[in-house]
């Protein structure tokens, strides 16, 4: 093309003001896209619902007293929105280098199977205290180093890194399957296949005052670390470079399959803490309950959140609240459990409709660009 | 001869077309503004213009890939609607198009006959054999009928995809580019064979082009097209190829050609030793290339595209993996690591920026910020970044190499080409540069840009860069280098200082006559 683009002023303060105002504007593009996302799922939805003969008027109503409407759904949802934040962490981590990692159930089941199967041996021989911290290493080894090997996988032999995570979760729940059914059983638990309990005495502890574990705390913590990590650091930085363009970070020397194999690790072990804190905060032991979805639904927050740890918090709590309010809605409405989960699914998919928008709608363009 | 062959047939095949006030407007850009050319039956005719100059929008309005917003298409003086290419090739106007279009993996015979918009179920191919080799004498075209496509030459590819405009009796050709990925020779050929029908008065064909070379020896007629707008035009003869410059360029200050410095003493920096490389499809691309670049020095590497410079490039740049080899900066050992690049000042650049050197959705401040994101002051500590500096540092680099952008923050891709290529220009130049390895570095870029970039090369070797210059624009390598090299398949075939050789000698190297 030709070189129609105007200069604009770029010494003059004046510059810098319009520069500020010009940033504003075009990032507002990633806050009203969801947003709009989210509205037309929502209309989607309620056609849907009036199809079915429901209102949709009560079901929305139903959706934000179930999540947030009382202290109690309030809790309920928060109990709900800490494995969300550390399995979306998975996905929005390896987003920034452009892999698409499904697979964070896997990397969640291995590790609470991890921190459930180490602490075994250590049960009332170590304090407290240790025994968590025995765990919780436990947990993010196992996590980091399986989805760690998918980034391996793909950097050096191209194995598709989406499809080997979402086979590799399959694995996973395998092995689970063999030690928790087999050498690592708990003999005195008839019912469910389980490791040995923790015991209540080694267990994590509520925030106080609520029915919420410190998972969640972790979490928020661990969100704002990592957003230091991919926009504060030089590795962050090459992260993006090799995200957006593999070529041009190989023409700069950075050493893309390093940096890919550690986001990796690193997305991995944070599913790895979701599953220490399934593990040594709800259930007390590692069994088949670790299989709950949450890793599946984290995919859905990291792309709503577009891949920004930050914002990974309030979407978390966001479709927490929505898982919340499922039981409410079922007893009210007669309308069955999974209709929260059609919600969401909807939403995933007009949600990867919007990112075709994204640089499309005149608003967010700049007027010096073409 | 081609007048004999005229004789079989029916006389004045060719197909003329007018337009008339032709407009196209893509959201708020013109891009075709009030266009009338005038294409006579077996005429010659050049279009002239830079890129982005609205060459190819007239012919995709021709073609019908465009509707047009205003404007009237006269084919043999009736007014016709072409609403499709299909519609465009039943009136009989075709089009060659830059790359080829070819069917590699089949014959010509073959590549032909599918070509055919009413190709049977079953194919008699005794009898279509027949049918080609009839209509093959009534063209001046020569091309082997019976082997794959993909064993033909560029040259022969071109004459084939003419030939298939021909024998799907298109008698209005427009060319788009047709010399782009041809030597020199091979081009005089398929333009001198085009030229001679169009003479007989078989066909009528209009050229897109920028070499004004093809313009003067071959063309009939010119028409300039400058940001959208008809600038002139006329017969061939009566216009000078100076005044063609201007009407191109406009008033745009085009830079002054950098002189050559004397460089005295040839101290020995970049050494290539016996690299070995393959392509994506695990073929050998390059073989037992070993070159050596001086300090001041440009080495030019020309040759004709697809002969494995590219894959020379990604070696030395790290987007590859040599199988064998070894390449060496002041006798020492090196590898395309961060760490390297670094200590040996290594610095580069090529064509389609976007693609090879910057990240399209990151903004201007950080892909200028590439090479120096994890040094001071962007990282006061390591490991740390630090945006402010960053943006500072890049409205520094933006001001000193007239980068056209609104903020820093705008996303490169929103640039236009020859602004992401400053912008990466002002990457890899801004510092000390002790080797520097280019590819294509002007492709697709205005010619302001293009003076400016040629400068900028030479002002690095003056300055004591070693220089390696990859291009597939012989008239760039021959300008810029020091020492010419030619490569033709995978290998170095050719090598000259610049002053023992010229354009014929290089053209024949480039097509595989070793000299």
């Amino acid at each position: 093309m030709a070189d129609t683009t105007e200069t604009l002023p770029l010494t003059a303060e004046k510059g810098r003001f319009s520069e500020t105002l010009e940033r504003v504007r075009r990032s507002s593009e990633y806050v009203v896209m969801p947003i709009l996302a989210l509205i037309v799922s929502g209309i989607l939805f309620s056609i849907f619902l009036f199809a079915l003969g429901k209102s949709p008027v009560d079901f929305f109503s139903l959706v934000w007293r179930g999540g947030f409407g009382t202290s109690f759904s309030w809790q309920n949802t928060l109990a709900r929105s800490a494995p969300l934040v550390f399995t979306a962490l998975c996905v929005a981590i390896p987003a920034r280098l452009g892999l698409v990692i499904i697979g964070g159930e896997g990397a969640l089941v291995l590790g609470g199977f991890a921190a459930g199967a180490i602490a075994i041996p250590l049960i009332g021989v170590v304090p407290s205290y240790v025994l968590l911290a025995v765990m919780l290493f436990a947990s993010m080894i196992a996590g980091g180093a399986w989805i760690g090997c998918v980034g391996a996988l793909r950097h050096f032999r191209g194995v598709n890194e989406t499809i080997a995570s979402l086979l590799m979760f399959y694995i996973a729940v395998s092995i689970l399957n063999f030690f928790v059914e087999g050498a690592l059983r708990d003999p005195s638990d008839p019912n469910k296949p389980s490791t040995a309990p923790i015991g209540s005495e080694n267990m994590v502890g509520f925030i106080p005052g609520t029915d919420v574990h410190w998972g969640l705390l972790v979490g928020i913590l661990l969100c704002g670390l990592l957003y230091l990590l991919m926009n504060r650091t030089t590795f962050g930085f090459a992260a993006q470079i090799a995200g957006g363009n593999l070529r041009a970070a190989q023409a700069q020397g950075l050493p893309v399959g390093k940096l890919m194999v550690i986001s990796c690790a690193i997305a991995g072990a944070c599913a790895g803490l979701a599953g220490f804190f399934e593990v040594a905060a709800i259930h007390g032991k590692a069994n088949a309950s670790l299989i709950a979805g949450y890793g599946f639904t984290g995919i859905l927050v990291s792309f709503l959140a577009r891949h920004n740890p930050l914002v990974i918090v309030p979407v978390a709590i966001f479709l927490g609240g929505i898982a919340a309010s499922g039981g409410l809605v079922q007893r009210r409405m007669d309308l069955p459990d999974a209709t929260v989960l059609l919600l969401q699914g909807l939403i995933f998919l007009v949600l990867l409709v919007s990112e075709t928008f994204y640089g499309r709608l005149p608003f967010f363009r700049s007027k010096g660009a073409q | 001869m081609t007048s004999l062959a005229h004789q079989q047939t029916a006389p004045s095949r060719a197909v003329g077309i007018e337009t008339l006030g032709m407009t196209k407007v893509f959201g708020s850009l013109t891009a075709l503004d009030d266009v009338s050319i005038r294409v006579a039956p077996g005429s010659f005719h050049a279009l002239l213009g830079e890129n982005g100059a609205g060459k190819s929008t007239l012919v995709k309005c021709v073609m019908g890939f465009y509707q047009p917003t205003r404007g009237t298409l006269l084919v043999n003086g009736n007014e016709e609607t072409v609403a499709s290419p299909r519609a465009a090739h039943s009136l009989g106007i075709g089009m060659v198009y830059q790359h080829f279009t070819l069917v590699p993996s089949l014959t010509a015979a073959e590549n032909l006959v599918i070509s055919r918009a009413d190709a049977p179920q079953v194919i008699d191919w005794q009898k279509e054999r027949q049918a080609l080799s009839d209509f093959l004498q009534t063209t001046p075209f020569r091309v082997p009928l019976d082997v794959p496509v993909s064993s033909l030459s560029a040259g022969e590819k071109q004459k084939l995809e003419i030939l298939k405009q021909l024998y799907l009796d298109q008698r209005f050709l427009i060319l788009d580019e047709p010399t782009s990925v041809l030597t020199p020779d091979e081009a005089d050929e398929v333009l001198g064979l085009v030229q001679d029908m169009t003479k007989a008065g078989d066909l009528t064909v209009l050229m897109i082009t920028h070499k004004f070379r093809e313009v003067t020896s071959y063309a009939d007629e010119v028409t300039v097209l400058r940001q959208g707008k008809m600038i002139g035009g006329g017969k061939v003869g009566e216009i000078s190829v100076a005044d063609m410059s201007t009407m191109m360029i406009g008033e745009t200050q085009i830079r002054e050609r950098a002189a050559r410095s004397q460089t005295s003493k040839k101290t020995l920096k970049l050494e290539l030793a016996g690299l070995f490389a393959e392509n994506n499809e695990e073929a050998p691309a390059i073989e037992a290339i070993s070159l050596k670049v001086h300090k001041g020095e440009i080495l030019g590497i020309a040759g004709v595209s697809g002969n494995g410079q590219s894959e020379l490039i990604e070696v030395l740049s790290g987007q590859r993996i040599p199988s064998d080899g070894r390449i060496f900066v002041d006798k020492k050992p090196y590898e395309p690591t961060r760490q390297h690049m670094d200590q040996f000042k290594v610095f580069g650049f090529s064509e389609e920026p976007l693609r090879n050197a910057a990240v399209p959705r990151m903004s201007v401040a950080e892909n200028m910020a590439f090479r120096t994101f994890d040094k001071s002051p962007i990282s006061p500590f390591k490991g740390w970044l630090s945006p402010p500096p960053m943006r500072e540092r890049a409205r520094e680099l933006i001001s000193a190499y007239r980068v056209k952008t609104p903020t820093p923050d705008e996303p490169i891709e929103n640039l236009s080409g020859g602004n992401v290529q400053r912008a990466i220009l002002a990457r890899e130049l801004s510092g000390t540069v002790d080797i520097l390895i280019v590819a294509n570095p002007c492709f697709g870029l205005d010619f302001a840009s293009v003076a400016e970039i040629r400068a900028q090369i030479m002002d690095q070797r003056n300055k004591g860069a070693a220089v390696l210059l990859v291009s597939e624009d012989l008239d760039e390598i021959l300008e810029l280098s020091d020492t010419v090299a030619v490569m033709s398949e995978g290998r170095i075939t050719y090598s000259s200082p610049i002053a023992e050789t010229d354009r014929a000698t290089v053209g024949h190297a480039m097509a595989g006559q070793h000299a």
